[in-house]
């Protein structure tokens, strides 16, 4: 959902332009406008107060204490618990994971996603039903999934082992192999999520305008110089925003490793939200979550920035 | 794999085109690769422990197993689950709704001096993903205002009920409204809230549509913080319940698990096909607008 963060800047642009309705003489708006304008976005931003603001910097004081979460008192650390992190193994491997995880699962989406969606864009019968049947897995229950993903990689009867065995590839034990567990996790989440991608190159590869293609074939372009000069150009701004967006729901992931794995075995497949939930929820300790989640907001913000920048660019000299 | 189409209308029609034969193979291939893990799940659902064990894997139950699902549904509270999901996916869709669709009302025509602070709060919630804040939050919930939530559907719904994906959408969209309709109605005496709801709502249905599909679609399939905010069988979601269903410690029912994932998405399946296209169009907006 952090689909729309590029619309923001032409919004605040044009923030100005909003004129007052049925108003024609300019004067300065009456009180009672103001109030009203308050009462409108009340609801929405009380939430937002209670359960956005105000829960960051309490999980940023967070992260400067030791607390068990039930004791009454939370003893004041400064940046232990960044230090602990900071020289911590399964620390380091979380981190790891999240950023293999990030790659595996965007760079497989994308190529997947622009193939299907260069497959799809041509005139082709049924291609509204295949477009339907690749995004469709975006919409189911992640957790639902990982169960039926968990009886598909088994290793003794499941169907993927069927498969290879028809190719006389022996299966690996998957979800219990710390070398295969995660590159498991990495195709579930491609599987889920690869619709998505090609959904939005379709509609990306539809604005292309018809005539750069007929200029290319007067030039003499094949189809793979036309690709290259036309369609990967003209694509880029899309690309980009599916790279983001990709890379910062990737970090969110959590539904089907908590189902599937658990984060192991031995922690291979322990991402960062998953680390967050564990020494919160099941460890207890605050501070060591709190701290963690300031490395996720750290990690997930400077992304966003990038973003912002690079449409802002995009505005101003595209 | 062939790239984009390209029109020659008399030309490729009759001549029998090898790009075209791979590309329908390509299709096929992909098809059968996104559809076999449901194929799956739909005949694991049908099986007996028996054929479930057998390898090489059977692909249809020679005996379909219906039991199964009366089975799943005896084995948790799916019914309750079922109430419970839809209970809290109706409450947060609505609120989010009407959160941006009041937020927006106010951004896109009604005066305010510091409304670029309004802007900046927006993108602020924007970056502030949900996972960073769940510790607060669970704390908050477990006391707010001297009252504990875990456990009730409040709990659950409130602190994914404000918006600014939403927001942002909506105001787009109320701003691209032909403003003399809005001003006539004004001019008629119309207060703002008559306006909202009888003039700028039913004209931005689409954007309503949409929106009101993908957050209905996030809502149903929410699982890390109903995991986090109850803890009783009775109050738990779908997507939560089916999780506690699977236990890889013990000796997993296959036929029953897969009748239970069923439970879980058929009602999204069958929304989908229902409003694919608006569902579809809302999810690529964000992205082609910018």
């Amino acid at each position: 959902m952090q689909g729309s963060t590029s619309l923001t800047l032409q919004n605040s642009v044009s923030t100005d332009q909003a004129l007052p309705v049925g108003t024609s003489r300019r004067k300065r708006p009456p009180v009672s406008e103001w109030l009203l304008f308050l009462l409108f976005i009340a609801p929405n931003f009380i939430l937002f107060g209670v359960f956005s603001y105000w829960p960051m910097i309490q999980t940023a004081y967070l992260s400067g204490v030791r607390w068990d979460m039930i004791s009454p008192t939370k003893r004041w650390v400064g940046l232990d618990n960044y230090r602990y992190l900071w020289n911590d193994d399964t620390f380091r491997q979380v981190l790891v994971n999240s950023f293999w995880f990030a790659i595996g699962a965007v760079g497989g989406s994308l190529v997947l996603g622009l193939a299907i969606a260069l497959l799809l864009n041509q005139k082709l019968r049924f291609r509204d039903f295949a477009r339907a049947a690749v995004f469709m897995p975006t919409l189911l229950s992640g957790a639902a999934i990982g169960i039926v993903w968990v009886y598909i990689f088994d290793p003794r009867y499941g169907i993927l082992a069927g498969f290879l065995k028809v190719l006389s590839v022996n299966s690996p034990s998957w979800l219990g192999d710390p070398t295969w567990a995660l590159p498991a996790v990495i195709i579930v989440y491609i599987w889920k999520n690869v619709g998505l991608a090609t959904v939005i190159f379709l509609a990306g590869l539809q604005g292309i305008p018809r005539d750069l293609y007929e200029a290319a074939t007067v030039d003499g372009a094949g189809r793979l110089s036309k690709f290259r000069n036309v369609t990967l150009p003209m694509l880029s701004p899309i690309m980009f925003f599916v790279v983001v967006t990709s890379i910062l729901s990737s970090f969110q992931a959590f539904d089907i490793i908590n189902v599937m794995t658990r984060g192991g075995p031995v922690d291979a497949t322990n991402i960062l939200v998953y680390y967050i939930y564990q020494q919160g929820f099941v460890a207890f300790n605050a501070g060591r979550a709190g701290a963690a989640s300031m490395v996720l907001f750290v990690i997930m913000l400077a992304i966003t920035l990038i973003q912002l920048r690079f449409s802002e660019r995009k505005v101003h000299y595209g | 794999m062939a790239s984009v189409q390209y029109h020659h209308p008399n030309r490729n029609r009759s001549k029998v085109d090898p790009v075209r034969i791979l590309s329908y193979l390509a299709m096929a291939v992909v098809v059968v690769l996104i559809m076999v893990p449901v194929f799956w799940m739909l005949s694991g659902s049908l099986k007996t422990n028996q054929e479930i064990l057998t390898f090489p894997p059977q692909w249809l139950p020679r005996n379909p197993q219906w039991h199964n699902y009366s089975d799943a549904w005896n084995a948790a509270p799916f019914g309750r689950f079922y109430l419970n999901t839809i209970i809290t996916t109706a409450a947060g869709t609505t609120l989010e709704l009407t959160n941006a669709a009041l937020t927006a009302y106010a951004l896109a025509f009604l005066r305010f001096p510091a409304k670029n602070l309004v802007f900046i709060l927006l993108l602020a919630a924007l970056m502030i993903p949900e996972q960073v804040t769940i510790i607060p939050n669970y704390l908050t919930i477990s006391d707010i205002l001297g009252q504990n939530w875990i456990n009730t559907y409040q709990g659950i719904v409130l602190p994914g009920a404000s918006v600014a994906v939403g927001t942002f959408l909506f105001r787009q969209a109320f701003m691209s409204l032909p403003r003399e309709v809005i001003d006539a109605a004004r001019v008629d005496g119309a207060n703002h809230l008559q306006l909202l709801w009888q003039i700028v709502l039913p004209m931005a249905k689409p954007v309503l549509v949409t929106f009101g599909l993908i957050s209905l679609v996030a809502k149903w399939n929410d699982y890390l913080w109903p995991l986090i905010v109850t803890n009783q069988d009775r109050m738990r979601t779908l997507s939560v319940g089916i999780s506690y269903l699977y236990n890889p410690e013990s000796t997993v029912r296959w036929g029953p698990l897969m009748a239970g994932t069923f439970f879980v998405i058929a009602p999204l399946i069958v929304i989908y096909l229902w409003a694919q296209k608006h569902i579809i169009e809302g999810i690529t907006s964000g992205a082609t607008k910018s």
